[in-house]
């Protein structure tokens, strides 16, 4: 059997069932890398001594009779934007290329006691700065699906392992469509949980209003899974929230009789894909047809979204990154007489183009004179945008939307103009502006067998309404068992 | 022109990013687009919006003041481009 294609919760039979062991699937997912990663190129880091070490590890304790969780024994790739105690952790940047973590991030803490293991650190745009990968200073991961393609971003390295089997399932980050987008592209489900559902401990920032890590997956099912080891207060993130904890897998029911599906008339626009557009109306007749009700929403500060999420999240980027000073941790530069050189040239060195833009803009839109007209006129907004969610949400349950306005594109074709690759992120932002959780989840393909995402979005802390409805879509489908020719 | 060269200058001096001749020309440009795409916001009358720097109502957090041991300093220093003798070392500051 390919162990390495198999779900989380598969695994998590077969090690149950004492049909597998986790040195035989780390072994087997470690085949697969060797085999697809020089195609793909998903990892900065691989970390193959370590997670075959805990494999056994994992093997002598179950043979001691300790008890098999859901996630022991599971293979699993963090992006490397997520700090790893010994291990490296770059952003795909410069500037931290040789950055080793002293702790671990409060997630990578909950994943280890609940006996993943880790197979390496997975490739992003720099500092989560992008939509396509491209902007790593390392290497261009391949979509899986067509490897003249983008496998989106910033989470790109992420979700391409997904896809290509060379894990068994991943974490991201999605400041503004970083799991959503790349898991659309890839085929793959990606969730954001609701801002302050998942602890940021040990997450480097990028926009620190917005910031949260999520789970991708090979199916729904799996993504719940995660976030019972993930989600929870932490008092390390005092932006972590004190609610309370469902089990999410306890919202995987196959069933979505009466419940009320928003369609928001500002997310079926002119530039759209047509295919992308035919298949989200496709999804929509089918849950329809399973019993739920549509009624027609508006979001009608939708338009405003990517000015406002490109104003606060440069903004607070500016003032995150101003800790890459060469003094504490990460790159120095070479030549400097003085201190200040020293600075202008680390960054300078350090940092790759998109990141340097967008530390220009944010701090051109904090600087005296401009504040108001910008930063503060961003914020005001922000408050609209929110508000059309909670006026929307008194309609409607979830809230139906494409993912992303096209499926993969090649690399090269957003890169000449900054708002070309910006406007693509249209269909994911307000979400994080808003702090609401949605999930994208395979709704089909084009005719070029390019996946296609379905984007559901719900109330703050309501990730078991998204994940009922996800859950009831992929029961009643059969594209999230697609795999791509490798 | 919304943002000319000059200015660029000034923000990367405040930003602490040396510029290349052909970034400044390039940023100069770029934000202009981008600056200009912004405006779209001063369509909505926004004077009795209040604005959200946080979407959860969390006001100040605190903890117990309690002592609790740190990093140990060989540890933090680990990643240091430059030590000496438990400090950071960075250029000379004063002449």
């Amino acid at each position: 059997m390919e162990l390495f294609r198999l779900t989380i919760h598969e695994l998590h039979e077969l090690l149950k069932k004492g049909e597998a062991t986790a040195t035989e699937i780390v072994g087997s997912v470690f085949e697969r890398i060797e085999a697809v990663e020089g195609k793909i190129q998903a990892y900065v880091t691989i970390t193959k001594e370590e997670a075959l070490a805990r494999a056994a590890g994992v093997d002598a304790a179950i043979k001691k009779g300790k008890g098999i969780r859901p996630l022991t024994g599971i293979p699993l790739a963090i992006k490397d934007v997520i700090c790893t105690l010994g291990v490296r952790t770059t952003c795909s940047s410069l500037i931290l290329e040789n950055h080793v973590p002293i702790y671990d991030a409060t997630v990578i803490h909950k994943l280890r006691e609940e006996g993943a293991i880790f197979l390496g650190k997975a490739n992003m745009d720099e500092f989560a700065m992008g939509s396509s990968t491209e902007n790593s200073a390392f290497m261009k991961t391949k979509n899986p699906w067509d490897l003249g393609r983008v496998p989106g971003g910033s989470s790109g390295g992420s979700a391409a392992a997904v896809a290509a089997d060379m894990c068994a399932g991943s974490f991201g980050s999605d400041t503004g469509g970083s799991v959503r987008q790349p898991a659309a592209l890839c085929g793959v489900v990606g969730l954001k949980p609701t801002y302050g559902r998942v602890s940021r401990y040990g997450l480097v920032a990028f926009a620190s209003s917005l910031d949260q890590i999520g789970p991708i997956t090979k199916d729904v099912t799996d993504c719940a899974i995660l976030m019972n080891a993930v989600a929870g207060y932490d008092p390390m993130d005092s932006t972590s929230a004190m609610v309370t904890l469902p089990d999410f897998t306890r919202a995987l029911l196959p069933d979505v009789k009466g419940l009320r599906l928003g369609i928001p008339a500002e997310y079926f626009i002119e530039g759209m894909d047509p295919e992308v557009e035919a298949a989200i109306w496709e999804a929509i007749r089918l849950l329809e047809h399973l019993g739920a009700n549509t009624e027609k929403i508006s979001l009608p500060h939708t338009d405003y979204a990517i000015a406002t999420y490109y104003l606060v999240a440069t903004a607070e980027a500016s003032s995150n990154l101003a800790r890459y000073d060469g003094v504490k941790y990460g790159y120095r530069t070479k030549r400097s007489m003085d201190m200040l050189e020293m600075y202008q040239r680390t960054r300078r060195e350090g940092f790759g183009a998109e990141v340097k833009r967008r530390i220009m803009l944010g701090t051109y839109a904090l600087s005296a004179g401009y504040y108001e007209a910008y930063y503060l006129k961003a914020q005001k907004v922000r408050t609209l945008i929110r508000h059309d969610f909670e006026e929307a949400f008194k309609h409607c349950d979830v809230i139906i939307t494409p993912t992303s306005p096209t499926a993969a594109f090649r690399f090269g074709e957003k890169t000449e103009d900054p708002l070309t690759m910006y406007l693509s992120d249209i269909f994911t932002i307000s979400v994080n502006l808003a702090g609401i959780p949605a999930i994208s989840i395979p709704c089909g393909f084009t005719k070029g067998g390019l996946p296609i995402g379905l984007q559901i979005l719900g109330k703050p802390f309501n990730e078991e309404a998204i994940l009922r409805v996800a859950y009831t879509y992929e029961q009643n489908t059969e594209w999230h068992k697609r795999k791509p020719n490798l | 022109m919304k943002i000319t060269k000059r200015e660029v200058e000034h923000v990367a001096r405040l930003a602490r990013l040396e510029l290349t001749e052909e970034e400044k020309e390039r940023f100069t440009r770029e934000l202009n687009s981008i600056l200009t795409y912004f405006d779209k916001l001063n369509e909505l009358n926004t004077e009795d919006v209040e604005p959200t720097s946080h979407v959860i109502p969390i006001v100040n957090v605190f903890r117990e003041d309690e002592v609790r041991p740190s990093y140990p300093r060989e540890e933090v220093l680990s990643n240091a481009p430059e030590e000496e003798e438990a400090f950071f070392k960075v250029p000379r500051i004063l002449e």
